[in-house]
């Protein structure tokens, strides 16, 4: 009965993202208000309806309702809870179910929360967010319907990909589709904007937001996604670049060089073609990973099952998407030439650089993951692997990140590169340092990796720099620079934890060079001896799980002869698949992770047991939290709530404290 | 030229879409990869093994069942399907031969010295081409060839543990007697 009502109320949803798109488009060029005040109402009702329509999937999924397929197939009712109802979002199906409340989620926000919106923009963004509402909504009830029933119901269900059942997994993807479709706002502002053929200060403070927003998430569920690889997969790496693990990648390149260049069209009324462009890839390149993952084009371990029929669709959707918003931009951009000049050196110059860099290695990553794609149509089969990226997204963001610390002391029109420099002295020396010592401890070996952890101490040191000039610190009474520093906006605070953010990954990924590794067979009483650390095994004994039987080794750490902590690495047999899970054991530390993973093995051949040692490995994750948390600081700044009521005519916004951003 | 500048972010998109297009109308799966190679003789090769001053000639093997896995320090996967390996030749008592493909001699043994070394004899290709006369599509990929000389079994990607026990071993086995 639930099931059949969620059924409905998707239909009903895409009925209402229709006449969003439709309705509010034509009153908004006719000047019909009650026709644009239509995209409102429709917005929220269509967010209600798939609201509904997940309720009823999550309520077949609590219930272990197996008389719907997707649940069947899926799910199994000896499951705890909580894969229960992540497990919704664990399949092709439910995952665009979740995918599509999202997104008229972000419709409905976009409706309640744009009421400082000119009505004309408002109506066009939500229309252009109704289109892509109802094609996903489409695509959805056309060729993956999550209500389909089996009559009769079996007695029970297939159960969820055991390496899924993890609560890393359970938040990753509602992380991971938020920035996704988070995306899609900026993309309507940016067809809206192209439909009016105005893009001023005011609009990019509009889109600002949003795009902040959909950064964030997306940064915080491709950390959650590395994060899960880590401590499941029991080989200790973090990212492999892996097709699906790159469509999340782009995005997120292509995003944060939008909520940099979106800064220079609200201050200084430039760069607006490029933003739009940029604003229209965003979105783009997460549909194309959406395609990429979804239609089986690419092989990757974390594809989903393929069906040739939906693959089409998505396809048609993308043409639609991408290639509508292209032609449009194609035919009004010449009209949107920028006001604002500035030298090379300058805020926007490096702004500029940052663009190009980022632009650039959003081409690397997808010539990469596309690669055995184009190959494979002159009949070869390749796949291009880490190296490739090492020598081309490397040498791409070491730019990038050098600049990072300069950027922000450049002034707006002229900066002065030798001011600049001058103020960053301290953190120069601090990098110099930093390297002489990593060399000299590590004896001239891995040299890249040192100048990495340098690289992070230059950043890290620039954004205290910066924030330092800004207060005037020591320069005025310390109690002057404390109301000083009371008195930044939010924005500020925000850039800079998002750059100290980077400069804490930049670390944590340089100090992989520095990791041990022990591979070994133990019999109980054993032991593996790695960075100061004596491990010994005691015992391996079986344990019985809700839903699986694990072997579990029970480890004892010692440092110094003395007992420190007891690790418990386990190897998991579900009963339902006839598979096996690594569940790794894993003493996280800000300084270093110890990392035990149990492998195969009886109490006569002994038990293989992987032991790592990784400085600071946790920095990587810690800082992506600090990245997104910037974005969350940002977006509390009060300039987004005020100030944007009237619209002006193009122009300078030279009027602005120059002492923000 | 400044008007037509607008129209490449679109000319660059319909070339790709073309091509998503073509790609998954062409009716391939990706995962499917038959080898051209199967109860073929295996492509001859003569490589610089890891041994200082040895070499590893595909002449050598002939008249042996061999597994011959390809592996590269750089690659992830390789170290899921390691233990494995170390199985087949330690337990099982298979002649393994290992491959280091686009891999530098020192992180290969760097790599082997860490994991353990499952190899009878490892040999160097430096530049891919051995990987390229296998019709390799990626590493770790792993090959059995029987006492003749011909490939009987191509594994892309990690071997699974239910795959060694299913049909790698009675495969080696069946081979072993004839």
């Amino acid at each position: 009965m639930f099931i059949e009502l969620g059924h409905f109320a998707l239909a009903l949803a895409l009925f209402l993202a229709l006449i969003q798109s439709v309705v509010p488009l034509v009153g908004a060029a006719r000047r019909l208000s009650g026709w644009m005040s239509v995209g409102r109402t429709a917005a929220i009702g269509q967010f209600a309806m798939v609201a509904v329509s997940f309720a009823a999937l999550t309520h077949a999924y609590v219930t272990s309702d197996f008389s719907v397929s997707n649940v069947l197939e899926n799910s199994h009712s000896a499951k705890p809870m909580l894969y229960k109802i992540s497990g919704v979002w664990g399949n092709h199906e439910g995952s665009m179910l979740l995918w599509i409340l999202i997104l008229s989620l972000c419709g409905a926000a976009v409706a309640v929360f744009g009421d400082n919106l000119p009505r004309e923009l408002r109506a066009r963004v939500l229309a252009v967010q109704g289109m892509v509402a109802a094609g996903f909504l489409l695509f959805i009830l056309a060729t993956s319907n999550p209500f389909t029933r089996v009559i009769p119901a079996p007695a029970d269900g297939h159960g969820l990909n055991p390496v899924l059942q993890d609560p890393g997994l359970a938040f990753h993807p509602p992380f991971l589709y938020l920035g996704y479709v988070g995306s899609s706002v900026a993309f309507a502002f940016a067809v809206a904007a192209l439909i009016e053929g105005r893009v001023d200060a005011a609009w990019a403070r509009w889109v600002r937001p949003w795009a902040l927003v959909s950064w964030c998430a997306l940064t915080v569920g491709i950390a959650l996604g590395s994060w899960w690889a880590y401590y499941t997969l029991g080989w200790g790496g973090w990212w492999f670049w892996d097709p699906v693990e790159n469509a999340s990648l782009l995005p997120w390149l292509s995003g944060t060089a939008l909520i940099h260049s979106a800064i220079v069209v609200e201050r200084r009324d430039t760069m607006k073609s490029w933003t739009i462009l940029l604003a229209l890839l965003t979105f783009g390149l997460a549909l194309v990973g959406t395609f990429l993952v979804r239609s089986g084009v690419l092989s990757s371990v974390h594809a989903f099952a393929v069906d040739p029929a939906r693959g089409v669709f998505i396809l048609g959707l993308l043409v639609l998407a991408i290639g509508g918003s292209l032609t449009l931009y194609a035919l009004r951009a010449p009209a949107m030439q920028g006001g604002g000049l500035f030298a090379p050196i300058s805020r926007e110059g490096a702004l500029v650089l940052n663009n190009l860099l980022l632009a650039t290695a959003t081409g690397t990553v997808l010539l990469g993951t596309l690669y055995p794609l184009f190959m494979d149509a002159f009949g070869l089969k390749i796949s291009v692997g880490p190296p490739f990226y090492n020598r081309t997204f490397l040498p791409l963001m070491t730019p990038l990140l050098i600049a990072m610390a300069i950027g922000p002391l450049l002034a707006w029109k002229r900066g002065d590169m030798v001011a600049a420099l001058q103020r960053l002295w301290v953190a120069f020396g601090l990098a110099v340092l930093v390297v002489l010592v990593g060399l000299w401890l590590s004896g001239f070996r891995a040299v890249l990796a040192i100048l990495g952890l340098g690289l992070a101490a230059w950043i890290a040191a620039g954004v205290l720099a910066e924030w330092g000039e800004r207060v005037r610190l020591f320069r005025v009474p310390l109690r002057d620079s404390w109301r000083r520093a009371a008195g930044l906006p939010r924005a500020a605070y925000g850039m800079s934890l998002a750059h100290f953010g980077i400069g804490v990954m930049v670390a944590g990924i340089s100090a992989s060079a520095f990791e041990q590794e022990r591979i070994e067979a133990l019999r109980a009483g054993d032991r593996i001896e790695i960075a100061g650390y004596t491990l010994i095994l005691r015992e391996v004994r079986r344990v019985p799980g809700p839903n699986y039987i694990a072997d579990e080794a029970v480890v004892e750490v010692l440092r110094g002869g003395a007992v420190i902590d007891t690790m418990r690495p386990q190897r998991r047999l579900f009963t339902v698949q006839r598979q096996t899970t690594a569940v790794t054991a894993i003493r996280t530390g800000l300084s270093a992770d110890l990392y035990l993973a149990l492998g195969e093995g009886d109490a006569e051949a002994g038990w293989v047991i992987r032991a790592w040692h990784k400085p600071i490995v946790s920095w990587i994750w810690l800082g992506a939290l600090v990245m997104a948390l910037g974005g969350v600081v940002s977006l509390t700044d009060r300039r987004w709530r005020v100030g944007v009521a009237a619209r002006k005519p193009a122009g300078p916004a030279g009027a602005q404290p120059a002492a923000a951003e | 030229m400044r008007r037509l500048l607008p129209l490449v972010p679109l000319a660059l998109f319909l070339g790709l879409a073309g091509w998503f297009a073509a790609a998954l109308l062409s009716g391939r799966d990706p995962r499917e990869l038959p080898s051209a190679l199967i109860d073929k003789p295996a492509p001859e090769f003569d490589l610089p093994s890891l041994a200082e001053g040895r070499r590893l000639s595909s002449e050598a093997l002939r008249g042996q069942v061999v597994v011959v896995n390809f592996f590269a320090s750089w690659c992830a996967p390789c170290r899921v399907e390691h233990p494995l390996l170390l199985r087949l030749a330690r337990q099982e008592k298979v002649r393994v031969i290992g491959i280091a493909y686009k891999d530098r001699p020192e992180d290969s043994r760097r790599f082997l010295a860490e994991l353990g070394d499952p190899y009878l004899a490892t040999g160097i290709d430096r530049d891919g081409r051995t990987g390229i006369d296998f019709g390799l599509y990626g590493v770790p990929e792993t090959y059995v060839i029987d006492k003749a000389g011909h490939i009987r079994r191509r594994i892309v990607g990690p071997v699974t543990p239910a795959m060694l026990d299913r049909e790698l071993l009675p495969l080696l086995r069946a081979l072993e007697r004839s």
